[in-house]
This record gives C-alpha cells, sequence and structure tokens, in this order.
C-alpha cells in the first residue's frame, strides 16, 4: 500500500478544470519532484494532499486516510502530512522556539519542556540552534525557510511537502536549504516538491513526474526522464528550462 | 483688554478638579478595557461563517458609527429605564462610552484581521490547528500590532468623549469645571484648566500606550 | 397641556434637523477652507510655521471638542464680544474641523511616494511646479474618501452644539422629551434621523475608498 495515492482527481476553479484526471502514487521514503509550467496544476495538486483545496472527483488518500472536506479530519490528516510554502508563512509575532513549539503544544498537547527540547533538537538540525529566541522577521530568508521546515518536521509528518521553497530565496541562499532537505532524504523523509531546480530534482530525486494540462504526463526515475525524455511537450519544457 | 485672568482663585478648588479627573480616569480604563474586548468580539462576528452574527455586528457597528454619542449617552441613560432598565449615570456612561469604542474599534480590528495574508491560515490549518486556535493564537495578535496607532487614537477620542458624560451628571472633569465655574464665576479660567488637564491626559495616554507597545510586541514591525 | 403625537414629535424633530445640517454644512466649509489655508502655510515649510501648526492640531485633537465649545463660548464674552449659540458653534465647529482637515490632507501629501519628488527634482520642476501639477492632483484624488468620512464626524459634533443650548436636534430631542416624557421613543427617532444623515456619508466615503484602492 502506497503512503500517498490519487486515483482520477478532477478538480476545478469555478468552470477552469486544473486537475484534469491526476493518478499518482508516492511510496515510503520516496523524494518525488514534481515540474511542469507555471499554471499546469502543481500547486493545485499538491494542496489537494492536504485538504488545503476540495477535489470534485476522484480519491486521494493519504497514510490510509482519506482526504474529505471535513475540519476534523482534516486535522488528524495535519498528523501525517507537513507542508512548506513558497514565502515561508512563519508567525511573525512568534519567536523561532515559539513557533516550531506551537503545534506539539495545540495539537499533539505535549507538555512546554517536552515541546521546547523537541524544538530544539530540530532547528539544531536545520542548523539554526543559536536562532530560538530570534523573531523570523531579523532572519535572512533561507534562515526563516529552515524555520519552516523544522516547524513542519514538529508535528513528525510521515511525508513533507514543499511548494517551490527555493523560489523566494537569494541565489546564494538556495543551497542551505537543499542540503536540509537532502539531510530529510537520508533519513527516509518521503517528500514530495514542487520545484524549478531541475538539478536537485535530477540528482536527489528518486521520482520525477511532469504535469503538464492538469494531468501527469510523463513519470520516471529522475536520471531516466532526464536523460531520455519521451514526450515533445517535457522535451521542449527541459529545452527551456536549461 | 480689561479682564485679568485670574487662575490664582482656582486653587480652592482643585480637590474638585483631582475627583474629576480621576473618574475621567476610571472611566477611560474601563471603557478603553471593555470597548476593546467588545470590538474584538464583534470583529469576528463580523467575519463569522453564521449570517445572523454577521448581520447583527454590522448593525450594531453602523448604529454607533452613525450616530452622536451624546444622544448615544441619552437613549440609555434616560430611554432605557424607560423599558425598565435601571442604572446610575456612572453606569450609563461606562455603558455608553463601551459600546461607542467598542464599534470604532471592531471595524479597526477587523481591518488588522483581514490584512493577515492568507498563508497565515494556511500555515496554521496544515499544523491542525483549530479554526479558533488560528485566529487566536495566529491572527489576532499581528492584527492588533497592525491596527495598533489606530487603536490608541480611537481610545484617545473615547476618553476625550467622557466629557459628554457630565450631561448626565456624571461627576468627572467637565463635570467639575461647570460645577467650579457656577461656584466662582471664573467660566473661562475653569474651562481653560479642564482643557489643559485634557490635553494632558491625552498625552500621557499616548505615552503609556507607546510603552504597553514596547512590552506587548517584541517583535521587528509587521 | 399640549398633547403631542407622534407625528407631532417627528414634525419638529424634522424642523430642528434642518438647523443641524445648516450648521454641519457652514462648518464643513468653515473648516474646509481653514484647513486648507493651514495646509498651503503648512507646505511653505518653515520650521516655525510648521511647528505652530503642529501645536494647533494637538490641541484641537487633544482637547475635547465640548470643552472647545465652553472655551468658544465663554472666551469670546470674556473679550467684550457679545456671542450667541450660533456664532459660538460654528467658530468652535470651523476650528476643530480645520485641525482635523489639515491633518488628513497633509497625511494624503506626506503618503505619495517619495519617488514622486525625486522624479520632479530630475525634471528639474521648481517646488511650486512639483506642487501643482503632480502632488496636489493626486493627493486630493487620494483624500477625497477620508475627507467625505470626517464630514460624519462633523454632522455628530453638531450635537453637542446643543449644550450650550444651540436647538438643533439633539436640543430638541431633549425639549421635547421634556414636553412628552417619552425618552425612548424621542431619542430613539433622534439616533434615526442622525443615522439617516451620517449613513449615506458613510457608504459614500466607503465606496470611494473602495474605488481608490483598485485604481492605485
Ligand atoms: N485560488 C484559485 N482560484 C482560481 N483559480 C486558481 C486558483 N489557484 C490556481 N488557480 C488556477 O489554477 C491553475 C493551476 O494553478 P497552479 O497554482 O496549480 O499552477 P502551478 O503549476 O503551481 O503554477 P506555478 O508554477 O505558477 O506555481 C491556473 O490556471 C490558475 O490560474
Ligand atoms: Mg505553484
Amino acid at each position: 500500500m502506497s503512503l500517498v495515492s490519487l486515483d482520477e482527481v478532477h478538480k476545478y476553479y469555478g468552470e477552469n478544470h486544473v486537475l484534469k484526471g491526476v493518478d499518482l502514487r508516492v511510496n515510503a521514503g520516496e523524494v518525488v519532484s514534481i515540474i511542469g509550467r507555471s499554471g499546469s496544476g502543481k500547486s493545485t495538486l499538491l494542496r489537494c494532499l492536504n485538504g488545503l483545496e476540495e477535489y470534485q472527483q476522484g480519491a486521494v488518500i493519504v497514510d490510509n486516510q482519506s482526504v474529505e472536506n471535513d475540519d476534523y479530519k482534516l486535522r488528524l490528516l495535519s498528523r501525517s502530512v507537513g507542508m512548506v510554502f513558497q514565502n515561508f508563512n512563519l508567525f511573525p509575532h512568534m519567536t523561532v522556539g515559539e513557533n516550531v513549539m506551537l503545534a506539539t503544544k495545540l495539537v499533539l498537547k505535549k507538555s512546554v519542556t517536552e515541546s521546547r527540547q523537541l524544538a530544539e533538537e530540530l532547528l539544531a538540525k536545520v542548523g539554526l540552534a543559536d536562532k530560538f529566541d530570534a523573531y523570523p522577521g531579523n532572519l535572512s530568508g533561507g534562515q526563516q525557510q529552515r524555520v519552516a521546515i523544522a516547524r513542519s518536521l514538529a508535528m513528525s509528518p510521515k511525508v513533507l511537502l514543499c511548494d517551490e521553497i527555493t523560489s523566494a530565496l537569494d541565489p546564494e541562499l538556495v543551497g542551505e536549504v537543499l542540503k536540509v532537505l537532502e539531510q530529510l532524504k537520508e533519513e527516509g523523509m518521503t517528500l514530495i516538491l514542487v520545484t524549478h531546480e531541475m538539478n536537485f530534482a535530477r540528482d536527489v530525486g528518486d521520482r520525477v513526474v511532469f504535469m503538464n494540462q492538469g494531468k501527469v504526463w510523463e513519470t520516471g526515475p529522475s536520471d531516466e526522464v532526464f536523460a531520455n525524455p519521451q514526450t515533445d511537450e517535457l522535451k521542449s519544457f527541459l529545452a527551456a528550462v536549461r | 483688554m480689561s479682564y485679568q485672568l485670574d487662575f490664582a482663585s482656582l486653587v480652592p478648588y482643585l480637590p474638585e478638579f483631582a475627583a474629576g479627573v480621576w473618574t475621567t480616569i476610571e472611566l477611560t480604563i474601563i471603557s478603553t478595557l471593555g470597548g476593546l474586548a467588545l470590538g474584538t468580539f464583534c470583529a469576528q462576528g463580523r467575519i463569522s461563517n453564521e449570517a445572523w452574527l454577521r448581520r447583527t455586528c454590522a448593525c450594531y457597528i453602523e448604529a454607533v458609527r452613525n450616530t452622536p454619542f451624546i444622544v448615544q449617552l441619552f437613549f440609555i441613560f434616560f430611554g432605557l429605564p424607560a423599558l425598565g432598565l435601571k442604572m446610575t449615570a456612572w453606569q450609563a456612561g461606562m455603558i455608553a462610552m463601551i459600546i461607542n469604542l467598542g464599534a470604532y474599534s471592531a471595524e479597526i480590528i477587523r481591518a488588522g484581521i483581514e490584512a493577515a495574508p492568507k498563508g497565515q491560515w494556511e500555515a496554521g490549518k496544515t499544523l491542525g490547528l483549530t479554526r479558533r486556535q488560528i485566529f487566536m493564537h495566529i491572527i489576532l495578535p499581528p492584527a492588533y500590532q497592525r491596527v495598533y496607532p489606530a487603536l490608541v487614537s480611537q481610545s484617545i477620542i473615547v476618553m476625550l468623549g467622557s466629557a459628554v458624560v457630565s450631561q448626565i451628571s456624571v461627576e468627572e472633569l467637565t463635570f467639575a469645571a461647570n460645577f467650579v465655574q457656577s461656584r466662582s464665576f471664573l467660566s473661562f479660567e475653569s474651562y481653560m484648566l479642564a482643557a489643559v488637564i485634557y490635553l494632558v491626559l491625552a498625552i500621557l495616554m499616548r505615552q503609556a500606550f507607546g510603552l504597553l507597545k514596547c512590552i506587548a510586541f517584541k517583535n521587528p514591525s509587521l | 397641556m399640549v398633547q403631542f403625537t407622534d407625528w407631532d414629535i417627528l414634525k419638529n424633530l424634522l424642523l430642528a434637523a434642518r438647523w443641524t445640517i445648516l450648521l454641519s454644512l457652514l462648518a464643513f466649509a468653515g473648516g474646509g477652507l481653514f484647513g486648507l489655508i493651514l495646509t498651503l502655510l503648512r507646505s511653505m515649510r518653515n520650521t516655525f510655521i510648521t511647528r505652530v501648526i503642529q501645536c494647533y492640531v494637538e490641541v484641537f485633537q487633544g482637547v475635547p471638542l465640548l470643552m472647545q465649545l465652553f472655551l468658544t463660548f465663554f472666551g469670546l464674552s470674556l473679550l467684550g464680544i457679545e456671542v450667541d449659540a450660533w456664532t459660538a458653534a460654528i467658530l468652535s465647529l470651523t476650528l476643530f474641523s480645520s485641525a482635523f482637515f489639515h491633518d488628513i490632507w497633509r497625511g494624503c501629501i506626506e503618503a505619495l511616494p517619495k519617488g514622486q519628488w525625486e522624479a520632479c527634482r530630475t525634471l528639474g520642476f521648481t517646488y511650486m511646479q512639483t506642487m501643482r501639477y503632480i502632488i496636489v492632483p493626486q493627493a486630493m484624488r487620494m483624500s477625497i474618501a477620508p475627507t467625505v468620512g470626517f464630514s460624519v464626524q462633523i454632522v455628530k459634533g453638531t450635537a453637542l452644539a446643543s449644550v450650550i443650548g444651540f436647538v438643533e436636534l439633539t436640543k430638541a430631542g431633549t425639549m421635547i422629551n421634556n414636553a412628552v416624557f417619552e425618552p425612548f421613543k424621542v431619542f430613539a427617532l433622534v439616533a434615526l434621523l442622525y443615522f439617516v444623515i451620517c449613513f449615506p456619508l458613510s457608504v459614500l466615503a466607503r465606496y470611494l475608498e473602495s474605488k481608490n484602492h483598485v485604481t492605485r
């Protein structure tokens, strides 16, 4: 049984048919990169996985839970699925440590000491042990994004969704964030990444999913797909981004 | 100009002024706390999923914002007892001030809430927080911070507005000035002194809020 | 004792509301004119004038309007000028609103991006040219919504003129209530009439503001 599975998922924004029957399976421990043109539905697909968007047809199952539009079920689901956003979405009025501890305290009902210990561990893991009491507004973009990763790891999710998490960063800060992702992969975390970093997708990703016109257009092991794209659309896409 | 201003003769009346100032401060502190609480509640009501709550809050806010404070005060003090709701002048003044600040601050706080980036709600959701938890822990504190200057100004306006409750004989600063001028016939001097005291109170209030800001919001400004 | 029907009450209130409206219009015009003069004076960027105007605004925004009315009323008579409630009310509402108008308009001028000034400097405009062709037209468009919004405050401010004996809507309400002793009905009607005057202005202000946001 796969950790994540989508069956014939259709999604409409009003008249706009955005996902047109998406099928996808992701196994535990896999790192899947989703690539594709702007507007092809990558973000929408990701957001259907954790219930941020509703879908109209098909089935999405994550960690044996069906993703439905039900507040209570979605809250349960959030323990299995973490998400990191392009623009971090850190809570500006809380310190870095408080950002990481918030959900463990409120959702998992852990004690303050336990939450704090966990937050310290996670921050050390992303290389920010010394920033526990800093405010997000005083950190660089790369540091903020690493805090955001630590924050979602605090819920010990089974799969982490990342939507272009390096796109808002200055080029010299991209590396430090990708390094954290590599480290997570080594620890066996399941990652689904929407990314424009083709090198990273090829070198670190196990599998690539090329989205086009609301469908999974082509998919396969990273090295094969990049070395030997099958469809014309993927060929022209790769030619354009290189 | 033949008339000589005579502030010295006001000295015997300083206790009256002091008592008035104290009542004004008391009214201000309680109505600021009550008004901001009511305003927060109504701001939440304005964005609630329940249509009836949204509409009720909107009616209340519009009714208060589009009628003069003195009429609200008279309505509460003279009108409501006719329905059997008895209250003292002090209570009526207090209620009127809370209701007034509640409506204005509701709109201010709502603007702060609506300025929250959508991503803040989404981040809270993906962490598994309930809607209420997201609102209380993630949305509201930065919303206060965003609109803090406007809330301060509005609270000061309500403090100044408290002068009007003298008209139902609440013995605050303006009432004291009225009383003193009727005794001493130093009308201009009494009102001048009261005006200066109000000005000082307004400045002090701004300072106090400034201090509070440093304590309440430690993060870099939004 | 005279018998008042509900219709009599409403009719008398409506008659009194004319004075509220007239007083509001005069205060709006007077305050607007004086506020404009203050704004022009301040745009001369003379440190002394700026300081004086700042104090002026601080005082009129930091002292209750009721107190301003009392001071005008009693202050003028000290100067030997016989004042009636009319004059005192118009004068003090004018001063009060001029401070607020000035503050609003100055805010609009200062809210324009610094790039506008810099662009004009690089084009070789004089200060007056910059004001005349670039700054004022933009600031004016921005200021319409808050100016309309403040007119609501003026209408509500006129209610305080009742305290110094000016017979407008609120005063008429208290007088009628003293005759009929139906406070709930009378003050509800008074409030309703104010609402009828103010609410359209509020809606207009909000509409103008939303339009402003779209065009920017
Ligand atoms: N909230 C929304 N309301 C209406 N339409 C939307 C919404 N979000 C996305 N869309 C539409 O859905 C389509 C897919 O959008 P999506 O954000 O998933 O694309 P994407 O592949 O992530 O693109 P990008 O690379 O630019 O992020 C687009 O046509 C977009 O206009
Ligand atoms: Mg996207």
